[in-house]
């Protein structure tokens, strides 16, 4: 399965204990995505 | 997943017109709530406590450290913002519990 994302828009949910919203952000703008939403969950 | 993320969530894919376009991307530490995120985004949120709660958004969703993605990410942005945490997390279980998902959604 082919996944492109040049034009599509993500929305990134990371979190704390893996990897984060702003690293998923700046991976997925590297691949030519726009984010709509970005999160970092954070469970205690 | 929080409540108030489910409803932003709902209302940005409304926004759009429908899930056409957006894709999810998680950076789940586990399986469980990879699949936990990856259910309530793309079938629903299967406690029934949020926004989400019998809305099947149909969203493709992936976790960062699938084959897919890495595969279209820039290899230097990917080792400098997601290979650390790769190495230290059960990807394979991960990936397992996504792709289950997906496959779901698209039965």
């Amino acid at each position: 399965m082919t996944l492109d994302l040049r034009g599509k828009k993500v929305i990134a949910i990371g979190e704390r204990d893996g990897v984060q919203g702003q690293a998923i952000v700046e991976a997925v703008q590297s691949a030519g995505a726009s984010v709509l939403l970005q999160v970092t969950q954070c469970f205690v | 997943m929080d409540l108030d993320e489910q409803e932003r969530i709902k209302q940005i894919v409304e926004a759009n017109g429908g899930p056409d376009g957006i894709v999810a991307i998680l950076g789940s530490p586990d399986a469980e709530s990879a699949e936990m995120f990856a259910e309530t985004i793309s079938l629903g949120d299967p406690t029934y406590t949020g926004a989400l709660a019998g809305v099947s958004l149909g969203l493709p969703v992936y976790h960062i450290t699938e084959p897919e993605v890495r595969a279209i990410v820039d290899p230097g942005v990917y080792a400098a913002q997601i290979e650390m945490m790769e190495m230290v997390l059960d990807v394979a279980a991960i990936h397992q519990a996504v792709r289950s998902v997906r496959a779901r959604g698209a039965g």
